[in-house]
């Protein structure tokens, strides 16, 4: 008798095993995932900070010191442009000379550098494609250093590179406009200062540097 | 210069050391493969700065004491 219970519990078993096998290794992977450690991402809030400290060291030693003290204190840099006849798509410059703008993750304005008339705006990126820590951007420093390397290295590239568009698309042209006032009042301040002035030259105001 | 870190160190060493040379070749094709452009800070007897863009290594300035890799430019918005 209980041979013959254990005989058809062996052969009910064995008829069950597709229904429960994967069952059961369904609930044994179950059980080990939840006995894994998932991976933990601990926000370190002065990790951009420190970054971007970096990349104004990084910037400073790159450019000039008219250039770095512009950055400084205007939250912009400057660089002349060196195409015979301006920027591609501006119309021509006739050999006037002209100039870039460049500011942390806006736009590049190209202007003439006498009567202030903005060109284009070109919009460039430097995306990291690799994106190991979540994020593209490089540091506000960075960015304008990988704009004013490709600029003064092959500026043609850039602007090739770059979607050009009328003055106005992103930037406020007046906001540009008040800028590149701020610019020649800071260069007259600074040409009084290097030219042994009074030394109680003010800055001018600095509310859009970055 | 990296997303969140700026600036890291990839790889330093002697080219005049031949060693070290190769090293540094082969890191500086590394990132090239990687789809970064490569940059040269310089600066003339005037002071003016600029950079001068490489694509191979023997376009690095004999006395350059660092090579810049920066992601490639792409069109914004």
């Amino acid at each position: 008798m209980l041979l013959a219970l254990a005989a058809t519990a062996l052969v009910a078993l064995a008829l069950l095993s597709d229904l429960i096998v994967p069952r059961l290794d369904d609930l044994w992977g179950r059980w080990r995932a939840r006995r894994q450690r998932a991976p933990t991402w601990s926000y370190d809030p002065g990790r951009d900070r420190r970054a971007e400290q970096r990349a104004r060291a990084l910037l400073r030693s790159c450019v000039n010191e008219e250039e770095w003290a512009m950055y400084r204190d205007l939250g912009l840099l400057r660089v002349w442009g060196t195409l015979a006849d301006g920027p591609e798509d501006a119309g021509g410059t006739g050999g006037a000379p002209y100039a870039y703008i460049i500011y942390p993750h806006r736009p590049i304005i190209a202007y003439l550098a006498q009567t202030h008339r903005l060109l284009n705006e070109y919009c460039v990126t430097f995306p990291d494609e690799t994106r190991p820590y979540g994020s593209s951007r490089l540091p506000d420093s960075d960015d304008v250093l990988a704009k004013w390397m490709a600029l003064t290295g092959d500026e043609r590239r850039l602007i090739a590179t770059a979607n050009m568009h009328l003055p106005g698309r992103q930037l406020d042209p007046a906001q540009v406009r008040r800028d590149l006032w701020r610019l020649s009042q800071w260069e007259r301040a600074r040409m009084r200062q290097l030219a042994g002035g009074d030394g109680t030259t003010t800055p001018p105001d600095r509310q859009s540097a970055a | 210069m990296k997303p969140g870190h700026g600036e890291v160190l990839i790889a330093e060493g002697d080219v005049e050391r031949a060693d070290d040379e190769q090293r540094l070749i082969e890191e500086f094709r590394r990132q090239l493969d990687a789809g970064l452009w490569a940059a040269v800070p310089v600066a003339d007897k005037e002071g003016r700065r600029e950079s001068i863009m490489v694509r191979t290594f023997e376009e690095i300035p004999w006395d350059a004491d660092r090579v810049i890799f920066f992601p490639r430019a792409a069109g914004g918005r």
